[in-house]
């Protein structure tokens, strides 16, 4: 590494940059000319820039796994005991987001300048695009859970007024609230794990946390409720089983919208918080994120199914490939749920934005409205064909690289946990799942005949700002940008874990079992030359690394030397035969993998181009399946009569209340005061002001007696002077 | 010659300008009445100074009375010609306008 890192020094502006032209826009979007897009494309093409100045100071000049950039200044510091440092850490993983934002984001930008041309409210899309960017780019750049925090609600915010920027539509203004509402949930409990952490250890930072926690100051139950508290965060965020209701009605923003933060980004914060918080989960915490990732990923491929919208379609999917991520960091697969994020990002905002040039085309989401478009738009359909064999998981494209990893793992959890061999075998059935709907979504779409023959003779492709994106986009989905020189798996390795286990539990062989994913990444690790550290990053990793191992041996101290010594060679023997399984699964599932993604792209050619099964008699056939998954698994009415009649009941008893009880006592108080300030009244009026009229009424009457003495005739005054002298005299005389 | 004679004389004067000045309405007519009474004090200054004083005080005295009637004179009878121009008449009674 050289110390000219300009781009590194200057990180901070990328995220000001967006910051600058949503002021700009927002303030003067109207009057400037095109009404203010291209401040917001220059800022973030710059950012663009920058973002890859940064990808080729950390990633090929760095070319390490431990590089680290951390700048921090105290920023708040109350009583010396509550400190929050502002700063910036870029690392490799921060490096990789930084490109996939800005870049997905650029050309989402570009993309809208067609999408959005003559919308009424053209600059202020662009000022809530910027204020996104700014948001995400933040959230990649923190370097402590507090800043992460306000990043992440901000693009929540952001989320909130994009979903709904056609709020005169009543469903918009509906979802968003509903994005908002159900994002609230999960935060909830990203700010209790917050909280927790912060109360036992005292910091925010992540390296200070990870440090924290190596050392024991956070242990057990508490660390694995914290963990699961972090994680409702990325629930909510990344629209895993309980709350992932909101993103499918999130389609309801403009298209552009759902490819940048439904699809590419903000859904993916979740997943890259989990990422950025690896080292403090307990086994039990991701066993806990293991399976919610996997009933995610099942139910939504399966709601995929049913589906007709070709939005809806895709944001279900968004929401499986998302529970593919969670389950991939679930079995301690780091690098292979973060490669997913980075693939999926490309592939899955090429196919967004390839559905709205074809929603753009037709004026319709519906997929059967559609047929044949491939002679229409050759461009929008090999994009769009390029981003689904890589959903599918084909070699050569980057879903197969990503996909087949996070499989590899959870083969090779299941394997060594056996009891949880659900983990392994639904993802791969819904691998398959995927790769058929997929492909049931693009033979409907763009082969076959035209169903609708208005929409399709109005058809025409798209114009360059809206191709363009596409075509980059399709070139990320191929996987040569991801495995040249196999520098991702080489870069994103997984952090050693900051858990300590418990004192009691340490020596027993279950909890060792148990924290078996653990250990294979550790394994993993050990074999990255450590070494290539460079001079000035700091590595918290291994200072966590070598903790857990004496911590792990402290409740042995009390039985001697010789015990401890012979744990750490059963660790050894552990550790190899964990590395030994993890070979065999990846091989295995690969095969397996390629295996179900051709039987479900097969069963797609079947059915919809070959035509040997009619999709209607299958739908007959099992009517209420179909029924069921159409109507979502019946989770948004589920909610209605469960949650949201219970809010909507307390809500109305607190109304009952509040206008009963508060507002009576209030109109009590009110009634009381009116009384006695009119007997108040009373009295001033006449005790009072009568006094002070009083005295003005005498000193008029004694005036008007007065002023008759005052005639004004000499006569007079000099008449009242003799005679006082004659009365002087006569006083005097007698 | 006795003072008490002279005091007599004085009084007398002093009083007919009592009258003039209580019973007539006319300006010029209480000038002169002012005029018998100061006339009356100089007289009075003139007498105690010859009978009882040393000195000539009583005599600079009714010098400066003297003088002060005719400045007092003049300054009145200016007055009362204005107030013949506006009102039509010396008669002070009719003189009331910052009364009412």
């Amino acid at each position: 590494m050289n110390e000219t890192n300009f781009f590194l020094k200057y990180a901070y502006i990328i995220p000001l940059l967006p910051l600058s032209s949503f002021f700009i826009n927002i303030f003067f979007g109207k009057r400037l000319p095109r009404k203010g897009d291209w401040v917001s494309l220059l800022t973030i093409v710059t950012a663009l820039v920058m973002a890859i100045g940064i990808f080729y100071e950390v990633i090929v000049q760095g070319f390490s796994p431990d590089f680290k950039y951390h700048v921090t200044y105290p920023w708040l510091t109350v009583m010396d005991r509550f400190h929050v440092n502002i700063g910036i850490l870029v690392d490799n993983l921060t490096a990789i987001m930084l490109v996939v934002v800005t870049l997905v984001s650029t050309l989402v930008h570009l993309f809208s300048v067609g999408y959005m041309h003559g919308d009424p409210k053209y600059n202020r899309f662009f000022a809530y695009l910027s204020i996104f960017s700014f948001s995400m780019l933040g959230l990649v750049l923190s370097e402590s859970v507090f800043f992460l925090f306000i990043f992440w609600e901000l693009v929540g915010l952001s989320s909130y007024l994009l979903i709904g920027f056609w709020f005169e539509k009543k469903s918009a203004s509906y979802a968003s609230k509903k994005a908002f509402i159900t994002n609230r949930v999960g935060d909830f409990g990203f700010l209790a794990g917050i909280l927790i952490i912060f109360a036992a250890t005292g910091v925010f930072g992540f390296d200070e946390i990870f440090a924290s926690v190596a050392a024991g100051k956070l242990t057990g139950t508490l660390l694995t409720m914290a963990g699961i508290g972090l994680f409702c965060g990325a629930v909510g965020k990344s629209a895993q089983f309980p709350l992932h209701v909101w993103l499918p009605d999130a389609m309801e923003g403009p298209t552009p919208v759902s490819a940048l933060i439904h699809a590419a980004t903000m859904v993916a914060a979740g997943v890259y918080l989990i990422g950025r918080m690896y080292p403090v989960f307990t086994a039990d915490a991701f066993l806990v994120i293991a399976y919610t990732g996997t009933v995610t990923l099942f139910i939504a491929a399966t709601i995929a199914l049913a589906q007709n919208d070709i939005k809806k379609i895709l944001a279900y999917s968004t929401v499986s490939q998302l529970g593919f991520m969670v389950c991939g960091l679930g079995v301690g697969g780091y690098t292979a749920g973060l490669a997913h994020l980075a693939t999926h990002a490309g592939f899955k905002a090429c196919m967004f934005l390839g559905s709205g040039s074809v929603i753009h085309a037709v004026h319709s989401q519906d997929i059967f409205d559609m047929g044949e478009l491939r002679k229409k738009m050759p461009i929008t359909f090999v994009t769009f064909l390029i981003g689904t064999l890589a959903i599918a998981g084909v070699p050569f494209f980057s879903g197969f690289f990503s996909k087949d990893m996070i499989l590899g793992d959870a083969l090779a959890f299941a394997m060594l946990n056996p009891k949880h061999y659900a983990l392994f075998i639904v993802p791969m059935f819904t691998a398959g799942l995927t790769a058929f709907y997929m492909f049931r979504l693009v033979f409907v779409t763009f082969f076959g005949h035209a169903r609708d023959h208005h929409k399709f003779d109005h058809a025409h492709e798209s114009p360059f700002t809206m191709a363009f994106p596409l075509i980059v986009l399709a070139l990320l989905s191929f996987a040569f940008p991801f495995e040249h020189n196999n520098w991702f798996k080489t870069l994103i390795v997984k952090p050693k874990s900051a858990v300590v286990l418990p004192a009691g539990a340490g020596h027993g062989a279950a909890p060792k079992h148990e924290a078996a994913p653990v250990a294979a990444g550790e394994a993993k690790h050990e074999a990255t030359p450590a070494a290539e550290v460079a001079p000035h990053a700091v590595a918290p990793a291994e200072q966590a690394a070598v903790a857990p191992a004496e911590h792990g041996a402290a409740p042995a101290a009390g039985h001697g030397a010789v015990e401890t010594a012979g744990i750490s060679a059963e660790e050894k023997e552990h550790a190899a035969h964990v590395k030994h399984v993890t070979h065999v699964a990846h091989g295995i599932a690969m095969y397996m993998s390629l295996a179900v993604a051709g039987t479900g792209i097969l069963l797609a050619i079947v059915v919809y181009i070959l035509g040997w099964i009619d999709p209607a008699k299958v739908k007959a056939a099992c009517l209420p399946v179909h029924t069921f998954l159409a109507n979502k698994w019946y989770f948004d009415e589920l909610y209605e009569v469960t949650i949201i009649a219970l809010v909507m009941a307390a809500a109305r008893a607190m109304a009952w209340f509040d206008q009963k009880v508060v507002d009576g006592a209030v109109n009590l108080v009110a009634s009381i005061n009116k009384w006695a300030c009119m007997f108040v009244g009373r009295f001033d009026n006449l005790v009072v002001d009568g006094a002070v009229n009083a005295v003005a009424n005498a000193t008029i009457g004694g005036g008007t007696v007065l002023r008759r003495l005052q005639t004004g005739k000499i006569y007079h005054y000099a008449f009242v002077l003799v005679g006082g002298v004659v009365v002087l005299f006569l006083l005097k005389a007698f | 010659m006795s003072l008490d004679k002279f005091l007599v004389v004085s009084a007398a004067l002093f009083c007919c300008g009592l009258y003039t000045i209580m019973t007539r309405r006319n300006g010029v007519a209480l000038l002169m009445g002012v005029e018998l009474i100061l006339n009356a004090a100089n007289i009075n200054f003139v007498a105690f100074s010859h009978y009882l004083g040393k000195v000539m005080g009583g005599q600079i005295f009714a010098v400066f009375v003297i003088v002060i009637a005719a400045a007092e004179a003049a300054v009145a009878l200016s007055i009362f010609l204005r107030l013949f121009a506006t009102a039509g008449s010396v008669e002070v009674d009719t003189a009331d306008s910052l009364k009412n």
